[in-house]
């Protein structure tokens, strides 16, 4: 990026001054120098572009793991006031609606299975449908998918998947409320028909990884974490249903917004008025996704337990937290000491809840929100805690990866599948893929350094370090 | 023939489709977004997909000829090879032909979507060029 657009306001927290003539609301960059010189310069562009959406509220702000995306950058946060003209945008949610990510935590120890993982990565490959054109056992009729579009997990719980336990440890306890099925086309119904409980590919992954350094311990012993523990960790979205209703708003919306008087400073912005028949219903359609994509990770949760049941029949996988990262939800939020209800879209960017809020489970409420940074299959990942700060200076956001740092197309460029995956094991990290060019295109190497993320994240007093995880399974889609 | 290539994004892939004809470039970024998924050789053309919508905008023609696709791809478990459009002012008719995902197919990595984003329908002095970026 370059850094003569931007001012310093600290180490980890940068703005781009107004350039004469330019109309827009303010921004915010959350990250280091290192982080931020080697963004590109598009970072700032779509961010700007953000700010020039009417009824911004604050500023629009990129977290530290921020990368080139479509309409947001990934890793963008804006807030909006629909009673100010406020917006909902499609291109600031994502067409992966609600794509998100879980952590179970084991009662197994690292050193107690050390002996049996090459059992469960083969066991793991086999019961988990990962990939291009994998479908999932369980086939629902329109009936049932509008029963898990209004429900969310709580649906897959009730149908056996995932247990009662796991829905307090789900954002909005598993249920997204305002969804509306009826927003949602046949066609993306009939595209998740094959779809429930499958990872999907890219970015997604179902990983097994150890605590391998605690960095908070009051929070640590919050989360039930120790040294050695085993944890499993699941990232993945709303499937072909979310991708249907992701682009088909976006394309919508886009054409609406003349009509709507809203003059888009690029297309993949694509918006509506929250306050109008065309906003409605696109959040009726998203909280529906929102659902699927819980619904989704529940039932990949339970194939999880099945096969560690099977393998370590002592083993009990609790759910330590579920949280999206590419949703729009009404929050309430603080702003210049005034209690506001906005519309905050978090693309590519995690909910981050401070000690004391009264969203969180009770276990948690004192050490805030877990927060989950994924890194690549070949570094590590992070479990932070949300800060009470973030409300203040991002509202109650924080990263979510590493973020890419380098293009897919580059990435295929520099490295071969079938030679990453050798290499890593002889690290110790069993991957099983079907695709040789997905594993090449998520090389560990076409990421951001995660420790000089997570570090930012802190620094930026978005979210605290935990623990930091090493993988030691990855299941990649 | 359906010529595609590739442009960088930070974190999807952009797709170029060229042809002769504006139809020939949406065909090679058709070609360009599944080549994506799977080796294009490796596809037989056991069975077609019919689709055809109404469209004014070029661009958003070259979004929605896209999704299409993935959408009819995704709802019946077809990977798709080989692609043919007719266009008569604003109304579209496409057929492509696929099969089913075979266990020995080399697999790539799913396309969720077409999007908005580097979205450009161009002529030059070589023929037509389609691009957008599509998120995997």
């Amino acid at each position: 990026m370059d850094m003569s657009r931007l001012r310093k306001l600290n180490d980890y927290c940068w703005t781009a001054p107004l350039t004469p003539g330019e109309e827009r609301g303010p921004v915010l960059l959350y990250g280091s120098e290192l982080l931020l010189v080697n963004m590109d310069d598009k970072v700032l562009e779509q961010i700007t572009n953000v700010a020039r959406l009417p009824g911004l509220v604050g500023t629009a702000m990129t977290m530290p793991d921020a990368h080139w995306g479509y309409g947001f950058p990934i890793g963008g946060v804006a807030a909006f006031d629909a009673d100010q003209g406020g917006i909902i945008s499609a291109g600031g949610v994502g067409i992966d609606i609600s794509c998100g990510i879980r952590t179970l935590r084991s009662n197994l120890m690292l050193h107690e299975v050390d002996g049996k993982l090459g059992a469960l990565a083969d066991a793991l490959y086999h019961r988990i449908p990962a990939g291009v054109g994998e479908e999932g056992e369980l086939k629902l009729s329109t009936a049932e998918l509008d029963a898990v579009l209004l429900e969310g997990a709580e649906w897959a719980v009730r149908h056996g998947y995932g247990d009662p336990e796991d829905l307090e440890y789900i954002e909005e306890r598993g249920r997204m409320g305002g969804a509306h099925p009826e927003s949602v086309s046949d066609l993306a119904k009939r595209r998740q028909r094959g779809e429930m409980g499958t990872l999907g590919s890219g970015n997604h992954y179902l990983e097994v990884q150890v605590v391998d350094r605690i960095h908070d311990a009051q929070a640590a012993t919050a989360y039930g974490l120790q040294e050695g523990q085993l944890l499993i960790t699941i990232h993945c979205g709303s499937r072909g249903l979310g991708h249907q209703i992701g682009t088909e708003y976006l394309l919508s919306l886009a054409k609406a917004g003349g009509r709507l008087g809203i003059a888009l400073p690029e297309r993949g912005l694509a918006c509506a008025p929250i306050h109008s028949p065309e906003g409605q219903q696109y959040i009726g359609a998203m909280n529906a996704a929102i659902n699927v994509a819980l619904a989704n990770r529940e039932m990949l949760t339970q194939l999880t337990r099945e096969v560690f049941g099977r393998i370590f029949p002592d083993s009990r996988l609790e759910l330590l937290y579920d949280v999206s990262h590419n949703t729009c939800k009404a929050e309430s939020h603080k702003v210049d000491g005034v209690e506001r209800k906005l519309w905050v879209h978090r693309k590519g960017a995690t909910r981050a809840f401070g000690p004391g809020h009264s969203a969180l489970p009770e276990r948690y409420r004192a050490v805030g929100q877990p927060v989950i940074i994924g890194g690549s299959m070949g570094t590590g990942s992070y479990i932070l805690a949300g800060m009470a700060e973030s409300e203040e200076r991002a509202f109650s956001s924080a990263s979510h990866g590493a973020g890419r740092a380098m293009s897919r197309h580059q990435a295929l460029k520099q490295w071969h599948g079938r030679e990453l995956i050798d290499e890593l094991a002889g690290r110790g990290i069993l991957i099983r893929t079907r695709s040789m060019r997905g594993a090449a295109e998520e090389a560990p190497g076409a990421y951001k350094d995660v420790d000089l993320v997570a570090e930012a994240t802190e620094k930026a007093g978005l979210a605290r370090r935990v623990v930091f995880l090493r993988p030691k399974v990855c299941i990649k889609g | 023939m359906t010529v595609f290539s590739y442009f960088d994004h930070d974190a999807d892939i952009g797709v170029i489709g060229r042809g002769r004809t504006l139809e020939e470039s949406f065909e090679g970024a058709a070609a360009g977004t599944f080549a994506i998924m799977a080796d294009l050789a490796q596809v037989r053309a056991a069975r077609s997909i019919r689709i055809e919508f109404e469209e004014e905008d070029l661009e958003l023609a070259l979004v929605t000829w896209l999704n299409t696709l993935l959408a009819e791809a995704g709802t019946y478990g077809l990977v798709l090879g080989r692609f043919r459009l007719v266009r008569d002012n604003s109304h579209w008719q496409g057929e492509a032909w696929g099969e089913p995902w075979r266990e020995d197919m080399d697999r790539g990595v799913e396309v969720k979507g077409a999007t908005l984003t580097m979205l450009r329908v161009a002529q030059g002095p070589e023929g037509f060029e389609a691009r957008c970026v599509v998120d995997v």
